[in-house]
């Protein structure tokens, strides 16, 4: 298909109309040379009799409408990959940027994937142990989920993605066979190299995979940039069975880059200005986490988001969470004062986190004490704002315990070094500690076993 | 005569078709060289609107596009139940077998099984005659349905011919019935357009409870065997729980649980946990009433689209036999936005929102699909409906789910709060409400106990009045409160914890016999009333609190099995002990 077609019939944002290209398919990949002679990618996104509509990756700048020509591809969007991408720099549509030339391909796949069969699906249950109470204890990361990180500007998310990366532990033999996909969607170079020097560090920058697209390259390309991602993602868990965590930062401008392409086609919106169609495209990419039956590797997902203005209900935290299975939710009060990493425990939730814990999975306590953190702790919320308004002085001796209780939690439980790393035992014991500055009778939410093994009667702090 | 035209533009899932002058509306057509399957949504001159339930990638305009010359329908014949199907009823498992783990495009399956031999009961004879519904044949599709062989609809006239009772393909020929306009072949399949409601001869009054075994519906908001129930709720707030509790424990004869939209992993877990899960009442698996219906929020989202429609045509076959159904569909404002994406690429004149402003009309058509009616053969059956909404932002005055209120009776509402601080289920007992509970009270008083309305009353009367005070405690804390009103603030959290609260995965709890539930109730109020008591004599309060009476109470759910209840008596007997301890020793000091 080497025919070239000459000219444009119209530029407008990030598409251009040609005249109706014999067999053109749809969604098929273009390239579109210009004027100068510099060489984009595109994809027919529209076909008809007489018109196809393109949108250009790296955007229509310096376009003109007669000598720029076309040429198909023949195929769709399709990334060569091979066990070599391991320690390997690509760009947002996957060409390497590191210098160290190309990758020999062992195959091509198309990025956007196809959906898993429902039914050929292994349901996650084994936990990744990440070292930070707050989630191994409250929001348990299981192998295969996909947990995103709801954050705010200036906050510390990518420090704790950083440890979480750092120091994710799988437990059984499988240990080696891990892989982390880092996936930057315009985030600025600094961030990028902060998590390259992070993996450099912790020596395993060999196991990474990083595509990025930074904040100053092309928005068309960062709608590609994860597709790359989860299908290198895909290709090292289910042909080569390692356990592969991907870290998606941040999905916030991703959506605002479909929004930019969406508005650019004149498309109708719905809320704030992104298009209809966000909730699906988003699960196109979030649902690509996993385990299948037919192989050993594990699609485990980060994505970190910003929330705009701190506001949950935003649609891109809202759309995320209702696809995602949990979120870990960043808390700027708690950041401000000094609390790292600044979780919310009460927004915070791992819903797959019941199948996986427990005895044989972790502790025999561990649902238990999980339930009555969250639940006591809630009560610390309903005694704070008693206490501001009619003084702590006021409160009953319970709500006092609950008081202590509260900052006890927060500054010890979920508090912790940038590089500590507890096990699940230490979170565990360390819950427990905390949980004894209440009375026993306080602790309706663990069964009596549990509470006779670990707070045994006479044992009140 | 072929139907046959050619695509002349291709804009995602959506096909513009020409020169298909015999395209009939809803006809279901397959595009392109993968022979794609698709639906006619629109037809405007000679050009007809398609929607295409798979992925268009790779179409090219020109190709051809072929009507089945049939309206988009389901296959209905034994082998539904406990099956796995994508939106438009294509078998998942059959799919895997031919794809692998991932989907592919194009793929030629078969909807049901063509080659099991059903063993098949035959119960008409040569010359009866029969009409619409008639029951002619059964045969035992799992080991708790047994599936009634009917008459399609519109079918009158007499059996000319039928086979012996024995082991019949779905496509086999088991009767021949003579009709004014000629012989008509009887096979255990039949075909049912999926936008056309099945005919019955028409609706009964709902007065059965669908009983789930969750306290808070049971017994504050209960739904109806053949009623409509909405569940909206932010993210995480519990949506599909509860709807995996209802599929799990109502007493309903089939389940066509729907996963709109939604996430693999939850289909992947019910398919697991239902084929494991013993029904309490038959023994049996509880995947043998459960028919599936998967098609996630990666799937094509036309198909999404058809989910809801293929999902209520299999609910009605099923309640044409005679049996109550329930259907889950998770979520209906996934279904809503693919409505409004199909409607966007169309450009048609957005409402609200950007959704179309046939969604009213659409929901309110789907929820119609539900009722208790009496069948053409006589028999009574049922839908239930039970639809979960995914409000964006959890605000509930959004479209979807300010339309399917006017739609529904009964309203679950989740509240993010009462999620936040792990109170599940976190339906908020002063927003939701159910319209049933009149129909209803009657089979309360008549089979659990004729105190059960009142004592439901009462309940949510303390738990009103808790809210009330709970905005005086929020100003000033709850000490200067009189006594007999911190009693209500103390007995309300009994019910909030001891009762509302329920705990799916607690083996106890996670279904509580109706009979428990009003024995539950009737010891909180006995708690209540004897706590009274101690206030009236001026006793400080704090005095009961300490006891732990109130734990105790609220550990009923735990400590009490199922089949021991009558154990729940002995509560009271305590509760005596308790209070009269401290009225004697309070005596004591006042002397
Ligand atoms: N009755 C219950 N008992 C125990 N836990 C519950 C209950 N209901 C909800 N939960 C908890 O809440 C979590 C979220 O529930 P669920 O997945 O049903 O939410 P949802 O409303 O369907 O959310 P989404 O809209 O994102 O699908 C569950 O994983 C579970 O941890
Ligand atoms: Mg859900």
């Amino acid at each position: 298909m080497n025919i070239e077609y000459l000219g444009l019939k119209s530029i407008s944002g990030s598409l251009v109309v040609l005249d109706a290209i014999e067999d053109a398919t749809f969604s098929e990949m273009v390239q579109i040379k210009t004027e100068s002679g510099d060489v984009r990618d595109g994809k027919i996104i529209q076909l008809a009799k007489n018109y196809t509509v393109v949108q250009v990756f790296e955007g229509t700048q310096g376009l003109s409408k007669t000598n720029t020509s076309t040429r198909l591809l023949g195929r769709p969007m399709e990334l060569g990959v091979s066990k070599e991408m391991l320690g390997r720099v690509f760009d947002g549509v996957g060409r390497p940027i590191d210098g160290l030339g190309r990758v020999f391909a062992e195959e091509y796949l198309d990025v956007n994937g196809k959906p898993m069969n429902p039914v050929s699906r292994e349901y996650p249950r084994d936990y990744i142990q990440t070292g930070i109470s707050s989630i191994d204890g409250l929001t348990t990361l299981i192998r295969g989920q996909k947990l995103p990180i709801f954050s705010g500007n200036g906050l510390p998310h990518n420090e704790l993605a950083m440890q979480i990366a750092q120091q994710a532990k799988i437990k059984d033999a499988d240990g080696g066979n891990f892989a982390i996909v880092f996936c930057a969607m315009g985030v600025p170079n600094d961030v990028a190299s902060y998590f390259r020097r992070g993996f450099e560090e912790s020596g395993v920058l060999e196991r990474v995979v990083m595509f990025l697209n930074l904040a100053n390259d092309p928005v068309g390309e960062r709608i590609i940039t994860p597709r790359c991602a989860l299908t290198a993602a895909e290709y090292l868990a289910f042909r080569h069975d390692m356990h592969v965590l991907v870290i998606l930062t941040d999905m916030t401008s991703y959506a605002e880059a479909l929004r930019e392409i969406s508005s650019s086609q004149n498309e109708i919106p719905s809320r704030k200005g992104y298009p209809g169609y966000l909730y699906s495209d988003l699960a196109s990419i979030y649902e690509r986490a996993g385990m299948l039956k037919s192989a050993k590797g594990s699609v485990t997902q980060i994505p970190i988001l910003t929330m705009p203005n701190d506001d949950i209900t935003h649609p891109i935290p809202d759309l995320t969470g209702y696809i995602t299975e949990g979120q870990i939710v960043l808390e700027r009060s708690l950041y401000q004062t000094g609390i790292y990493p600044p979780v919310s425990i009460l927004p915070s939730l791992s819903r797959l986190m019941k199948d996986g814990i427990g005895e044989g999975y972790t502790r025999d306590d561990h649902p238990d004490t999980a339930n009555q953190l969250f639940a006591s702790y809630s009560r610390v919320q309903e005694v704070r704002s008693l206490a501001s308004v009619i003084g702590e002085d006021e409160l009953s001796d319970t709500d006092k315990c609950y008081l202590e209780f509260g900052s006890a939690f927060e500054k010890e439980f979920i508090s912790q070094g940038r590089e500590e790393n507890r096990d699940i035992e230490k979170t565990l014991n360390l819950g427990w500690e905390i949980l004894k500055i209440l009375p026993r009778k306080e602790l309706s939410r663990i069964d009596t076993k549990i509470l006779a093994k670990y707070y045994p009667v006479g044992s009140e702090g | 005569m072929q139907a046959v035209g050619k695509i002349r533009s291709i804009n995602g899932p959506v096909i513009h078709v020409e020169d298909c002058r015999d395209f009939k509306m809803h006809d279901q057509v397959f595009a392109g060289e993968l022979r794609l399957i698709g639906e006619v949504i629109g037809i405007e001159d000679d050009t007809a609107i398609v929607q295409v339930y798979e992925d268009t990638l790779g179409m090219k305009v020109g190709e051809e596009v072929v009507s089945a010359q049939r309206p988009m329908s389901v296959l209905l014949a034994p082998g539904i139940i406990g099956g796995i199907f994508d939106g438009i009823e294509r078998p998942l498992k059959v799919i895997e077998n031919q794809s692998g783990s991932f989907i592919d495009r194009g793929l030629q399956v078969d909807l049901l099984d063509k080659s099991k031999k059903w063993s098949v009961q035959i119960l008409a004879k040569k010359g009866d005659s029969v009409s619409p519904g008639a029951i002619i044949a059964q045969t035992p599709e799992t080991p708790g349905v047994m599936h009634k062989i009917m008459i399609p609809p519109g079918v009158f006239g007499t059996i000319s011919e039928i086979a012996q009772s024995g082991d019949y393909t779905i496509d086999e020929v088991i009767a021949k019935v003579e009709t004014e306009k000629g012989i008509v072949d009887i096979k255990l399949a039949q075909q049912w357009p999926i936008r056309i409601p099945r005919p019955h001869r028409g609706r009964v009054n709902v007065k059965r409870p669908l009983i789930t075994g969750q306290r808070v519906i049971d017994t504050f908001f209960p739904l109806a065997k053949g009623g409509t129930a909405a569940i909206p709720g932010g993210f995480g707030t519990g949506k599909t729980m509860t709807q995996h509790q209802l599929a799990k424990w109502s007493d309903a004869d089939i389940i066509v649980y729907i996963g709109c939209g939604e996430r693999g992993n939850e289909m992947t877990q019910v398919l697991e946990e239902f084929t494991s899960l013993v029904d309490p009442k038959s023994g049996n698996s509880l995947m043998d009433r459960t028919v599936l219906i998967a098609n996630t929020s990666n799937m094509p989202v036309a198909a999404r689209e058809a989910s809801i429609y293929t999902g209520i045509t299999l609910a009605e076959y099923y309640r044409d036999m005679g049996y109550h159904v329930a259907m889950m569909a998770d979520s209906t404002s996934r279904w809503a936005e693919a409505l409004r994406e199909i409607s966007g690429r169309l450009e048609e004149m957005p409402a609200e929102e950007g959704f179309p402003a046939y969604l009213p009309s659409s929901l309110s058509a789907f929820y119609e699909r539900a009722g208790y009616v009496k069948n053409n053969n006589e028999t009574e059956g049922s839908i239930t409906i039970i639809g979960a909404v995914s409000p964006q932002g959890g605000d509930f005055s959004e479209p979807v789910t300010q339309n399917t209120k006017r739609f529904v009776r009964a309203f679950f509402a989740l509240d993010r709060q009462l999620a936040y601080r792990r109170h599940y289920p976190a339906i908020n007992w002063l927003t939701s409400y159910s319209e049933y509970v009149g129909e209803l009270s009657l089979w309360y008083e008549e089979n659990i106990d004729e105190r059960f309305m009142e004592y439901r009353a009462r309940l949510l009367a303390l738990l009103q009045e808790e809210a009330k005070l709970n905005e005086i405690v929020k100003l000033i804390g709850s000490d200067v409160l009189p006594d007999d009103q911190k009693l209500v603030l103390d007995i309300a959290r009994v019910v909030r914890t001891g009762f509302l609260q329920q705990n799916a995965y607690h083996q106890t709890d996670t279904y509580v016999p109706l009979k428990k539930q009003f024995l539950m109730m009737d010891v909180i109020i006995y708690l209540y009333e004897k706590a009274k008591t101690v206030v009236a004599k001026n006793i400080p309060i704090s005095q009961i609190a300490k006891t732990g009476i109130y734990e105790d109470v609220i550990a009923i759910k735990y400590n009490i099995d199922n089949d021991s209840i009558d154990k729940i008596e002995e509560y009271k007997q305590k509760i005596d002990n308790v209070l009269n301890e401290i009225l004697a020793s309070n005596e004591v000091v006042m002397r």
